[in-house]
């Protein structure tokens, strides 16, 4: 199912930060390995630095302390192997949707004009909007709108997609939707994805493994493997045992955030 | 259609009230002219050439000048909006000579440059950059941050960044800013010309300033409809088309017919 070599190793990793008023912890000497081709899940309440961590990643923040290692090279910068997704669906406003998805093709120089458009109708396809191609991002639904920008980060081809609560700002329908979706192009696609969500469904529903991390400071608590058959189905009575594994440690860390 | 015909029965209305006004004969008509002797006059100069003459003269001063303030202050705000000293700097001194009214530049324009098309465009451009640099200024920072980053795990850094992402996401802004720039640079042109007697070509405002000098009323207000209109057409020519680009690309103020 993955590969052997880690394809992301995030080694002690912790970030400070300071406002005016109080110091965060929001990570404190974070580690984890992720294989090449695995669907991992960070889980946890608000605050727990999940976000955090997957900005690090991305090499959009930068830790105090700590590395994080993309195919054995040290992370210091944001780079077109791993991209984002956004809670928001950050398209921009001033092209269609081809043109979004032509946005990180264009800076692809090994490519021509030509393979870049059939690689942004070929994902335009995929995610099933060929028909809104020439769309203004304003004329899209939420759900369209974050499949334009699933689209637009799978394009330039990444190894690794970031995906940091794409889906919390949906409805129910479009979410289970996008779920059938995401599991699909990930099965044909073969990315390493590394997803944040707070929706423990969600997670035992998507991840290989499930990071349930804990709040200050920022730490993990508990990494749980979802051995379930793909595709699965969030309603399925299958994922109901996982669930309640999960949810049940995920407020042990809140009982504990909350004595301490 | 039917909102045309609102309009120009509101104007019309407008040009009886004047006309009854003046039948009332409460006031002189040396001082208030009657519409039709102001139409008769603006015949009169549109026939002899010297309307379209002041009005090239005026426009040719405008067109420059601003091009040039919008050509300084553009990249002047997308400067001070990335820098803290450039904007501490740079922009606190915008922001102050904004508040300055353009014809207070005309005395200096004047022992500057003397009477000439220098001085001119002079107070043009200092009506005009100073508000470009801010409204720039303003509308890149007002720009979601999310952008920059989606931009930026894309691959985008410095120059592509900058054309390619924090350029068209501040294009509203720099159009209203280029909207605001272009009314100042025509207030203060108009200050300039009515200040500033130039021997190099008579614009619409020195045609305003003789018609005080003649005491001649209709050619006054005449010209002040004049300056009005090219005001209005200016605006439904130049900036009403990206207007409505804009707001339909971004999905915004979707209320237009």
């Amino acid at each position: 199912m993955t590969d052997t070599a880690p394809k992301l190793i995030v080694e002690g990793v912790s970030k400070r930060f300071a406002t005016s008023r109080a110091a965060v912890q929001a990570l404190d000497n974070v580690s984890l390995d992720i294989a090449g081709g695995e669907f991992v899940c960070l889980i946890g309440p608000s605050g727990c630095g999940k976000s955090t961590l997957l900005d690090i990643m991305a090499g959009l923040t930068l830790p105090d302390a700590g590395r994080v290692m993309a195919d054995g090279k040290l992370v210091q910068g944001p780079g077109r192997q791993r991209l984002v997704m956004f809670q928001e669906s950050a398209l921009f406003p001033w092209l269609d949707a081809f043109g979004n998805v032509m946005f990180g093709l264009k800076l692809r120089p090994d490519l021509s004009s030509a393979e870049r458009k059939k690689i942004a109708e070929h994902f335009l396809h995929l995610v099933g909007l060929e028909k809104f191609k020439h769309a203004h991002v304003h004329e899209l639904s939420g759900g369209m709108k974050q499949r334009v920008a699933l689209a637009r980060a799978l394009a330039p081809d990444p190894q690794v997609l970031l995906m940091d609560e794409p889906f919390a700002a949906l409805d129910a329908l479009t979410r289970d939707q996008l779920y059938d979706d995401i599991q699909r192009i990930w099965i044909e696609s073969r990315k390493t994805i590394v997803f944040v969500t707070h929706n423990v469904r969600e997670a035992v529903c998507l991840g290989d493994r499930v990071v349930l991390m804990s709040p200050s400071p920022g730490r993990i608590s508990r990494i749980f493997d979802i051995p379930l058959p793909r595709p699965r189905d969030i309603n399925s009575p299958d994922l109901a045992g996982y669930t309640s594994q999960v949810a049940a440690a995920l407020k042990g860390t809140l009982r504990g955030s909350v004595s301490e | 259609m039917r909102r045309v015909a609102v309009a120009f029965l509101f104007f019309a209305a407008l040009v009886v009230l004047w006309d009854l006004a003046v039948r009332s004969g409460r006031w002189s008509i040396v001082l208030l002219p009657s519409p039709v002797t102001v139409a008769e006059y603006l015949w009169g100069a549109a026939l002899d050439g010297s309307l379209w003459e002041a009005a090239w003269v005026t426009l040719k001063r405008l067109l420059i000048g601003y091009v040039a303030g919008v050509i300084i202050g553009l990249p002047l705000g997308l400067l001070t909006s990335t820098s803290q000293v450039l904007e501490d700097t740079v922009g606190s001194l915008a922001l102050g000579l904004q508040t300055l009214p353009s014809v207070c530049w005309v005395p200096l324009a004047l022992v500057w440059f003397g009477q000439s098309e220098g001085a001119m465009l002079f107070v043009v451009i200092m009506g005009t950059v100073w508000s470009v640099i801010i409204a720039t200024d303003h509308g890149a920072r007002t720009i979601p941050p999310i952008y920059a980053r989606a931009a930026r795990t894309m691959g985008s850094e410095g120059f592509h960044k900058w054309t390619r992402v924090i350029l068209p996401a501040s294009l509203p802004f720099l159009v209203s800013g280029m909207k605001q720039g272009w009314a100042f640079a025509w207030r203060s042109l108009m200050a300039a010309e009515i200040y500033v007697t130039i021997l190099t070509g008579f614009g619409l405002g020195h045609l305003l300033h003789y018609g005080r000098e003649l005491n001649a009323m209709e050619q006054v207000i005449g010209i002040m409809i004049v300056i009005v209109l090219i005001g209005l057409l200016a605006d439904r020519l130049l900036f009403s088309p990206w207007e409505r680009f804009l707001h339909h690309r971004w999905g915004t103020n979707v209320k237009e017919t």
